[in-house]
């Protein structure tokens, strides 16, 4: 019987919980160690590409909103532009194409940067995240009553003191549960620069599965790690919520 | 786990007396189904490979099919299904494991970290780690890649060899790794990468097949011993594994040095290219006295 | 690079829509269908008030909402084999295949984004409407499927077929497995002919023209329903 069991079974798979304190083949340290460094490619990542798309989003979603009619369409543009294309079709533009199309000398100078991976995936990802952001920061100024506006001309402030005194700093309370979930999403997408060589959480866990084949071990400890870094933020962004609150506001 | 293990063992005491035949594993999965999966490559020419109609073709994909015909025989099917499945070097290895192919047929180095995990059947190709540099790059030696950016594919024994490479000689390498061949080659022939570090063989169709040959060269120097390669096939299924080396051992012997020409000395798809590829000693011996050892020193 | 090369596009057009486009709309097809299904049974659970079904359906949205698709896209290539096998009690690992490999994945990664459509969809239909029709005698599936549902849907519609259109972008992540989907077919033979630029700058724009044109067809309907309301 017990022969029987082994013999028959012959895609058995042998389970190794012990493997991430076991050193991994870049000499870097133990395979525990190369998931961590995979994470804190995956938050920096995240981190700068949602700086650009905060900046860029922002600009973009004023512009919407903005009485000039071709700020208006160009804002759109560029929204629809990166909303529908896939964002690793996007990261293939970025990564393959972009760098041909410039002057040699730049293309292979971008192209021998250390980091270029990281450089194209914080671009592209930031690129692609800024529509979103965008649309969220029109959403939440074209829900502020017509009034604030107003009221702040009235006031005799110029249409940029408006903008930043009045209408962004409420608009942007009331968009960050959506703007938290964009950013959630961004951490998600940083997974997509695997493709691209960057080595993120994703895609260590998948060299971790290559040179050990423990691809069970591998592949729970990122889900994990993923789902810890969720949490981190919601609860972040739940204590920044509380902080910037104000006071008499109804759903703050 | 443990639950799948006894759910296994449960169902292997009520059903293992219930059957007749003595099947097992592999070859009782493919009598039951009547179809048999092979793994391809995209990229490693000519052992596994698309050509012009995207098909997979290649020596290795011959070898293949030599076993299917013989494990049809063994167990007396009228037909046989083919399934072809892409596998990447990442993905060969869980893929095997988990029942997705049944015999990967590629360029797999055989060694004894993966027969931990697969089997191999008789070695049908030896190769060692060169890296292929574009001639204006001007790399001579591995000191000359201090500091630069290198790829090799994922999953490969050779990103290992780099990796460890670059923590001993401290060479501050940057290692890419691409998905499969083709893109790795293409670092290097977008100036991504300085070098792609990979079997010899493969990085010399590569270069064959690229759009200016010219413009490439490949190391003098072997970074590692010739490594053979084998057909993977799933661990602990000696019935299958008896299957495959008995065909492989009775094909090599027989048709080694022809489907060799075929491959290696014949115009090949896509594009009727020949790699013009010598059979030296060491290969000629290893068809003629078939072998499925991970160990270079036994070929 | 030497001029963009269009004579590169136009020979390989059958293979990239017959073979590859076509596995994306399979693939995008059906696991809307089983999405939308599975999202739904789910959001009736979460809705049910029963705790440990409200329970599990939280739990599975909540995993599946914070995972990267890259990674469940591995977990499902590499495991359901094994689940297989455990289900069925299969003395081996069951054979999926890459396209019900992938097919079960999206299904059940986008089930946990219709679900919370749907949910926000039934929470929409006024509860009268539920209670009028269990105070005509009708039962629980007759409610849901006869009165809740079909309006949920309805309200829900614009939403679902924008959550579509990202399943339709998400679907070429498959590269990763090395399947031959829309931009996999582009991306093998811009390898193969050294025509990176072309067949990238082609597949983001065959991407951008389908998403857009949908998109504009979900805005369209999206104004039709808003006067109806």
């Amino acid at each position: 019987m017990e022969d029987r069991k082994r013999r028959g079974h012959p895609m058995k798979y042998n389970w190794n919980w012990g493997v991430f304190w076991e050193a991994s083949p870049e000499g870097t340290g133990t395979y525990g160690e190369l998931l961590i460094a995979g994470l804190g490619w995956t938050i920096v990542t995240a981190l700068c590409a949602w700086i650009l798309a905060l900046a860029i989003g922002t600009t973009v979603g004023v512009m919407r909103t903005l009485p000039s009619k071709w700020a208006n369409i160009l804002a759109a543009c560029w929204v629809e532009l990166f909303r529908n294309i896939p964002i690793l079709v996007q990261l293939f533009v970025w990564f393959y194409v972009v760098p041909e199309l410039l002057p040699k000398a730049w293309g292979t100078a971008i192209k021998q940067m250390p980091n270029a991976a990281f450089v194209t995936a914080v671009v592209g990802l930031g690129f692609a995240t800024s529509a979103r952001v965008a649309e969220q920061v029109r959403a939440g100024i074209q829900s502020l009553p017509a009034g604030q506006a107003m009221a702040a001309s009235a006031l005799g402030l110029t249409l940029p003191q408006a903008y930043r005194h009045v209408l962004l700093p409420r608009a942007f309370r009331v968009v960050l549960p959506p703007l938290t979930s964009e950013f959630l999403n961004l951490i998600k997408n940083t997974s997509v620069g695997l493709t691209i060589g960057l080595l993120e959480l994703t895609a260590r866990a998948r060299s971790m599965q290559e040179y050990s084949a423990q691809v069970f071990e591998a592949f729970t400890a990122a889900t994990l790690l993923y789902l810890l870094l969720n949490v981190v933020v919601v609860s972040a962004v739940r204590a920044l919520e509380r902080r910037v609150a104000i006071p008499g506001q109804v759903g703050t | 786990m443990r639950f799948l293990t006894l759910a296994l063992v449960a169902v292997a005491c009520v059903a293992a007396p219930a059957r007749s035949d003595e099947l097992t594993g592999t070859l009782k999965k493919i009598k039951e189904t009547g179809i048999i999966t092979l793994g391809y490559r995209e990229s490693s020419v000519p052992f596994s490979y698309l050509d012009d109609k995207q098909q997979p073709v290649g020596f290795a994909l011959d070898i293949c099919r030599k076993i299917v015909d013989a494990v049809k025989t063994e167990l007396k099917l009228e037909k046989l299904d083919v399934k072809l499945n892409p596998v990447t070097s990442a993905t060969r290895i869980p893929l095997l494991a988990n029942g997705t192919v049944d015999l990967e047929c590629g360029s797999t180095t055989n060694n004894l970290d993966r027969q931990k995990q697969v089997a191999y059947t008789n070695t049908h190709f030896l190769t060692a780690t060169r890296l292929v540099t574009k001639k204006s790059a001007n790399i001579k030696s591995l000191d000359d890649l201090k500091g630069k950016t290198i790829v090799s594919t994922a999953g490969t024994t050779n990103i290992k060899q780099m990796n460890e490479l670059n923590t001993a000689k401290k060479l501050g390498m940057t290692i890419l790794s691409g998905k499969d061949h083709a893109e790795s080659f293409l670092m290097v022939e977008t100036d991504r990468a300085v070098a792609f570090a990979m079997d010899d063989i493969l990085l010399a169709s590569l270069v064959a097949s690229s759009k200016d040959p010219a413009a490439f060269e490949i190391s003098k120097d072997a970074l590692s011993p010739a490594e053979p390669y084998g057909i993977m096939l799933p661990k602990n299924d000696p019935a299958f594994k008896k299957v495959a080396d008995e065909a492989t051992a009775a094909f090599y012997k027989s048709d080694g040095p022809a489907l060799f020409k075929k491959w290696f000395q014949q115009p090949i798809p896509p594009k009727g290219l020949n790699l013009n590829f010598a059979l030296s000693p060491q290969l000629e011996k290893m068809l003629s006295s078939p072998k499925d050892s991970p160990d270079p020193a036994a070929y | 690079m030497g001029g963009f090369d269009f004579d590169v596009i136009q020979r390989s057009l059958p293979y990239l829509f017959y073979e590859g486009m076509a596995f994306t709309l399979q693939l995008t097809l059906i696991a809307t269908l089983g999405g939308v299904a599975l999202g739904t049974v789910l959001a009736l659970m979460r809705l049910s008030g029963q705790g440990a079904l409200a329970g599990f359906a939280n739990a599975y949205t909540t995993l599946f909402r914070s995972l990267p698709l890259v990674l469940v896209i591995f977990w499902c290539y590499f495991l359901l084999p094994y689940i297989g096998a455990w289900l069925t009690g299969a003395d081996r690992p069951i054979k999926v295949g890459a396209f019900n490999s992938t097919v079960i994945t999206f299904t059940l990664f986008e089930a946990a984004f219709f679900a919370e459509i749907m949910r926000a969809g039934i929470q929409s239909i006024p509860r009268g409407q539920a209670a009028a029709g269990y105070a005509l005698g009708l039962t629980y599936s007759q409610v849901m499927g006869r009165i809740v549902l079909p309006q949920a849907f309805r309200n829900m519609l614009p939403v679902l077929l924008t959550q579509t259109i990202v399943l339709f972008q998400d679907t070429s992540l498959v590269y990763v497995i090395s399947l031959t989907d829309f931009l996999g077919a582009a991306s093998k033979i811009a390898q193969r002919d050294g025509r990176l630029v072309e067949m990238y700058v082609f597949a983001a724009l065959v991407y951008f023209v389908i998403s857009f044109a949908l998109s504009q067809l979900v805005r369209t309907l999206q104004a039709r329903f808003a006067v109806k309301r």
